[in-house]
């Protein structure tokens, strides 16, 4: 992995933490924030029981570089595409999506297809999470290489 | 508020105190004795040892973070007093278990908790288990129904019938039991936030079958406190749901003797990332909480704490676990008695069930979480728990396999029949590390009752965002502990091995929610519409009205075939929702 350490970011990366559905399970998100933020991000989280509407609408207003989410439900395969498929309506397809859950191998390849990347399963290090959120702004965010 | 916040403060320092009282078990000279060989064991025998060949340097203490000695002996209990701390089995303060002769007399229930899919499959599910000879029927719900919304709403859009049975309406109800004699068997319901609701269509269900509301048996959890504590599945604010809980605690102490109407549940705070200090106290906290709540409604202690049953997390920790429990039986005993003045045994008795934790397992090598889950179980009932859940090895990919589940179930009976474990009634009592386990983490817990108390109780906690917070942090300081190496998890950050997703996982058919969709419209159609807004209307006004008793209106807009979402809703309107404070 050649990702750049965080404390030698370019700038700072805006980070919107969703759970976009009826799942109270918010362990894995809470853990997460804290990470990216102890990783120098600026981190927003959703609350619970966003609809899709509502997170992507968030991520427009809080002008966020990647909206991490996390779903323990199920109900990935509806909610993650939808999220993606409302910020290209309302015109915001560069902000990045990656994903997280208890999510099975044909669906995160399906989940690939619509630009939500990740999908890390329970266990990932928080490590190996943080380095792909930073590759992935670099990289198409701020197009540096 | 004064008067019960010093009742804490001066219960910490009795139980400090306690804890330097002099020997009664043991002879105060044969401490002295015991304490100058053990100094000179420390410096003779130990040191010279740890010389040769050094301990790893990492520290040694529990999930608590309770620090643990290389050994414990006489000196570190030997305040003991045998008949006061421990009593006998099935007397106070019941450390040993709430019955005089534990599994030789009723052996723990085995409640498998199941329900997915359509209400046809969950009652094909439960008339299976029933001719398998179980009369403990456990239904879990989808999210939906746990908070409220109908299959159609655009909340539930993909997780209708996913993570239990989709109930939008008595209907729904009427098919889960649809041939099962409701006076014959017990029903175990995990709902939460709507728990009235599915109280009164199991009532309206009875009711059809011609079982009366006294014989029901059963328990619905309606534990609303861990609910903004640590599972976050709410539909009003704490206030409102706590009148719902007032109401139902007068109506079924009334009509429904045998339904356990709430357990307290620490299960969901440990899984939220809790320690067990943390479980322990904020799930006691609750229960107290709710014993306040009972009293302020006018009901006597014994005439409704024999009702309050708990539920309990088993993980890793082995000796922890144990202490655990034996903690939680005599907080609850002596705080019953001498705080709210119970009489009846039945008021002190800590009944609990307990499930082996989901955190526990791996999402690697999942054959593991086999012996991980067995392990717990085997805390459990070294514990003195009254039922058991054991969760499956598959379960940190999805709903277990069938295969998963009878191997989970084969583990207790395992421990029941081959281990011998529970032919005897608190086996590990006496040992000087559990005992001394046990007291320490009952004065960690008064200490957090103390601290909850001077913040102005749990509610106040609650909305100060203080447990939540508790919780988070503890379990980002246990993710970095795992990051880090310090705490193992074979498998996940050692013995890791590349692995391709090897197990079968249980899919769910995603005709369910159309399925469901069509029944409750054609529902709606075909319903008595007058009689719908009449009962819709008096339930409005009965919430409008603290007074009021809503439990009656809402059996009545139950029966009428109000839809759980149009009577959740009457409360949204009313009462409004809930924001959680800041978290992070």
């Amino acid at each position: 992995m050649s990702s750049v350490k965080p404390e030698k970011l370019e700038r700072k990366i805006r980070i919107l933490v969703a759970k976009p559905g009826l799942d109270g399970h918010d362990r894995g998100a809470l853990i997460l924030s804290r990470a990216f933020r102890d990783a120098g991000m600026e981190v927003i989280y959703s609350g619970l029981l966003p609809t899709p509407d509502d997170v992507a609408q968030m991520a427009i207003d809080e002008d966020v570089d990647v909206v991490a989410m996390s779903l323990l439900n199920g109900a990935h395969m509806t909610a993650f595409p939808m999220v993606g498929r409302i910020l290209k309506e309302k015109g915001a397809r560069d902000i990045l999506l990656v994903g997280g859950g208890i999510i099975p191998e044909e669906d995160k390849k399906l989940l690939q297809k619509d630009g939500i990347t990740g999908n890390f399963g329970p266990g990932t290090p928080l490590k190996t999470i943080i380095d792909h959120i930073i590759e992935r702004v670099r990289k198409e965010r701020w197009k540096l290489k | 508020m004064r008067r019960v916040e010093s009742y804490w403060r001066l219960k910490l320092r009795e139980i400090r105190r306690l804890r330097t009282d002099s020997p009664v078990v043991f002879n105060a000279r044969a401490i002295q004795k015991i304490r100058r060989s053990l100094s000179s064991w420390n410096r003779r025998t130990l040191r010279p040892w740890l010389q040769k060949s050094p301990e790893s340097p990492r520290s040694y203490e529990t999930s608590s973070s309770i620090p643990l000695k290389r050994f414990y002996t006489p000196v570190d209990v030997a305040y003991l007093d045998y008949e006061r701390d421990l009593g006998y089995p099935g007397a106070f303060p019941f450390t040993n278990g709430i019955y005089p002769n534990m599994y030789r007399g009723k052996l723990w229930t085995m409640r498998m908790f199941s329900g997915f899919g359509m209400p046809e499959d969950t009652n094909r599910r439960l008339k299976y288990l029933l001719e398998q000879g179980e009369t403990g029927l456990s239904i879990a719900f989808d999210m939906p129904t746990l908070y409220g919304y109908d299959c159609d709403h655009t909340k539930a859009h993909g997780e209708v019938g996913k993570c239990g049975v989709n109930v939008s309406s008595l209907k729904d109800m009427e098919i889960i039991f649809d041939g099962i004699p409701l006076d014959r068997v017990s029903t175990s319901m995990t709902i939460n936030a709507p728990a009235a609701v599915l109280t009164c269509m199991y009532a309206a269900v009875g009711e059809k079958q011609n079982v009366p509301k006294r014989k029901l048996r059963g328990t619905v959890q309606t534990d609303i406190l861990k609910e903004y504590i640590a599972q976050k599945e709410w539909a009003y604010p704490p206030e409102a749901h706590l009148r719902i809980i007032r109401d139902m605690m007068v109506y079924c102490t009334r009509y429904m003797p045998n339904w356990n109407y709430i357990s307290i549940s620490g299960y969901h705070i440990r899984e939220a990332g809790a320690n067990a200090v943390q479980e322990l106290a904020f799930t006691l906290a609750d229960g107290f909480a709710y014993v306040d709540l009972g009293i302020e409604a006018g009901l006597k202690i014994d005439e409704f704490a024999p009702r309050l049953s708990f539920f309990f997390n088993c993980t890793m920790d082995f000796f922890e676990e144990i202490a655990k429990f034996r903690a939680a039986r005599r907080i609850w005993a002596r705080v019953m008695k001498e705080k709210y003045r119970a009489k009846d045994p039945r008021s002190l008795w800590l009944r609990f069930h307990t499930q082996t934790s989901g955190a526990s397992l791996t999402w690697q090598q999942p054959m593991n979480n086999i012996i991980r889950t067995t392990i717990g179980a085997l805390a459990a009932v070294l514990g003195g728990t009254q039922s058991l859940h054991t969760n499956s090895y598959d379960e940190a990919w999805a709903l277990p396999t069938e295969q998963a589940v009878m191997v989970a179930l084969r583990t207790q009976q395992i421990i029941a029949e081959e281990t011998g474990a529970a032919d005897i009634t608190d086996p590990l009592a006496g040992s000087y590390l559990i005992e001394w386990l046990t007291d320490e983490m009952e004065e960690r817990v008064y200490r957090y009752f103390d601290q909850i108390e001077s913040l102005g109780g749990v509610l106040e906690a609650i909305r100060a965002g203080y447990l939540q917070r508790e919780i988070v942090e503890n379990a980002y300081r246990d993710q970095l502990k795992l990051e880090n190496g310090e705490h193992v998890m074979v498998g996940v950050n050692k013995h890791a091995i590349h692995e391709e997703p090897p197990i079968d996982t249980l899919k769910v058919n995603p005709a369910v929610q159309d399925k469901q969709i069509e029944r409750l419209e054609r529902l709606r159609r075909e319903r008595d519409h007058p009689k719908v807004k009449t009962a819709l209307s008096a339930l409005k006004t009965a919430f409008k009205d603290s007074r009021a008793n809503c439990m009656y209106p809402m059996l009545k807009a139950v029966k009428a075939y109000c839809t759980l979402g149009e009577i959740v809703d009457v409360g949204r309107e009313v009462f409004g929702e809930w924001r959680e404070p800041s978290l992070l």
